[in-house]
């Protein structure tokens, strides 16, 4: 028996700017489960986790998360749910030093001394922030600044984590690190729905994959069996077959 | 330090500190009465502005969101004030029920721009917040037909100064052998006014609200990402610099005891604006001093330019009043050229520049 479903998308279609980017697409991430979207540019992926966190309204379908109907929801109470997301380049405030960051990213707990707490263990987590706690996030590196939104995402204790494409404009070394970061997240529990253009590194990390081309879900299953799939392989790994 | 006083949280030095400043703007309006009591007016306009600015800080330096029509603020403020205690109306309320009325509307106002204009960032919102400013100066402005309302560019006088029961602010008494005169006893109200708008101020910059405003003025979409209703938060940075600007035009309109739109004019929203940046946008000492400045060169200028081309050059070359203007535009020039921050800026502004230069040098 498989685990309960945590985020559930039925038929849904979001338009961006006057497109209709995303035609009913169904998806499902069950509890601790890592599953990635990919897709080539313009497939529709970030318009869909726009989607489903309120920042693009939805046409038509349904998003369920934790068991209640969230269509339509303003991305400020999915967060205080424990849905969180790191948007599409990685967005960290780049005046306040990485302590300012993370604690930023608590703001929906009033936790306080837990707060601190959880602070000191994504140091823990992430050695290299805690290196260069004092320092502005605007200092850091492309990579590190992906480790930071991620780290300063896991701050309000989410249940499900929603990435976009962490690995964009990275170097591949750099690219090397996220997908561990990724990693290290779900392993601490959280479950999460990675929306990647780099389809391998994404398959490898996953448990399951959807496939998205032109606003639709073209494929969708076991991510190691996605890699090894004829058509994926000549699509998204750039192989011959 | 001794260890009594490390314990008590707060240094001796500090409690001297604050001792001092409270003794020196204490006697501050006798020494200014010394020059004539025009310079304690000046000191209470330096006040005035202070509120307005830091009202302004919390739009602009806080929440980042650039505001060109605020001054629409202090003018209902002031227009309040000015219909609820003159003959106008023949209405006459204690200025302690008025000022809490004119925060409410000017807070009304800020909730009636900031609605239609949330989706608005940088230039956009500037244009239309000017527009907004400007709508309200119009309007004060013609406002005295079919109905009188505002009594239109002639304005509203004989305005209720500030009174306690029989006590009236404007008018000079006599306590423990010292005559304060009317400026001065506006001066220690204004004081008291100032010391709680900086006390709200510093309470609002370090709470949740003053974080989400500045996770807003860094990424609007981050912030949203972060939990932040930005909508909300938007709102109450305008609605709060609202109030502020309207608490700071009714003590105008019961200080000048008349006034007409021409005294809220797009000159006025960018002296005031003006406050904010060369103080240093989001510190609030800084934006205190920007007030302080900007009220007293001016007035400075005025009565030293004269003097000063009469012993250069043995004539005036120069009207003082064109060359008061020269001078003061040149110095918010070179204070922009030298000090780009502001002359005091928040370490979070500085760090700011300091991203950005890096950004572009890469």
């Amino acid at each position: 028996m498989a685990a309960p479903a945590l985020l559930e998308l039925t038929r849904l279609e979001v338009a961006y700017g006057g497109i209709h980017a995303v035609k009913g697409i169904d998806l499902i991430v069950r509890q601790g489960e890592l599953v990635c979207l990919i897709g080539a540019n313009g497939a529709g992926k970030t318009t869909t986790l726009k989607g489903i966190t309120g920042l693009q309204p939805v046409k038509a379908g349904k998003i369920v998360y934790d068991g209640a109907d969230v269509t339509g929801k303003p991305a400020f109470q999915l967060v205080r749910k424990g849905l969180s997301m790191v948007p599409e380049g990685r967005g960290v405030f780049g005046a306040l030093t990485i302590e300012e960051n993370l604690a930023m990213g608590a703001y929906s707990r009033r936790d306080r001394v837990a707060i601190k707490q959880d602070i000191e263990r994504v140091f823990g987590l992430f050695p290299r922030l805690k290196e260069r706690r004092k320092q502005t996030a605007g200092t850091l590196s492309g990579g590190e600044q992906q480790m930071l939104a991620m780290a300063r995402a896991i701050m309000s204790r989410p249940k499900l984590l929603l990435l976009d494409e962490p690995s964009m404009g990275l170097a591949p070394l750099m690219v090397q690190k996220v997908f561990e970061t990724i990693l290290t997240i779900a392993a601490e529990g959280v479950t999460i729905l990675l929306i990647e253009q780099n389809a391998k590194l994404a398959l490898e990390v996953s448990h399951r994959g959807y496939v998205m081309e032109s606003g639709t879900i073209t494929l969708s299953g076991d991510a190691r069996q996605l890699l090894s799939d004829p058509k994926v392989r000549e699509a998204y790994l750039g192989e011959a077959v | 330090m001794s260890l009594a006083a490390r314990r008590s949280g707060i240094p001796v030095h500090v409690w001297a500190g604050v001792a001092l400043v409270a003794i020196a703007l204490g006697v501050l309006p006798f020494v200014a009465a010394l020059a004539g009591q025009a310079w304690v007016r000046i000191l209470n306009f330096a006040m005035i502005y202070t509120m307005l600015a830091l009202g302004l800080n919390i739009v602009v330096g806080f929440a980042g969101l650039l505001d060109l029509g605020y001054i629409a603020f202090y003018a209902v403020g002031a227009y309040t004030y000015a219909l609820l205690a003159s003959p106008q109306f023949g209405i006459h309320l204690p200025f302690w029920v008025i000022l809490p009325i004119g925060a409410s509307i000017a807070c009304l106002f800020g909730v009636l721009l900031g609605t239609p204009t949330l989706k608005l960032r940088g230039d956009y919102l500037a244009i239309v917040t000017l527009g907004f400013g400007e709508i309200i100066r119009i309007f004060l402005n013609n406002l005295n037909a079919p109905l009188n309302f505002t009594n239109g560019p002639q304005g509203i006088n004989l305005i209720d100064p500030f009174r306690i029961g029989g006590f009236s602010l404007a008018s000079t008494e006599t306590f423990f052998g010292i005559s304060f005169s009317g400026p001065q006893k506006y001066y220690y109200m204004l004081l008291l006014l100032t010391i709680a708008v900086i006390f709200v101020n510093l309470r609002l910059q370090n709470s949740r609200l003053g974080r989400a405003w500045e996770a807003i003025r860094e990424d609007e979409i981050a912030a949203k990402a972060m939990g932040i209703n930005t909508r909300n938060v938007k709102l109450l940075a305008f609605a709060m610099g609202a109030s502020f600007g309207g608490i700071a035009g009714a003590v105008f309109s019961a200080t000048q005891q008349f006034i007409s739109p021409e005294s809220f004019g797009l000159f006025e929203s960018i002296i005031v604006l003006a406050m904010v940046v060369l103080g240093g946008m989001g510190n609030i000492p800084g934006v205190i001093l920007g007030a302080v400045l900007l009220t007293l060169l001016p007035e400075v200028l005025r009565y030293t330019m004269e003097p000063l081309q009469m012993a250069l050059f043995g004539r005036v070359v120069i009207d003082a009043e064109t060359i008061r203007l020269l001078v003061f535009g040149v110095a918010l020039v070179a204070i922009m050229l030298f000090r780009p921050a502001g002359l005091w800026p928040s370490a979070v502004r500085k760090r700011e520049l300091e991203v950005a230069k890096e950004e572009a040098a890469a």
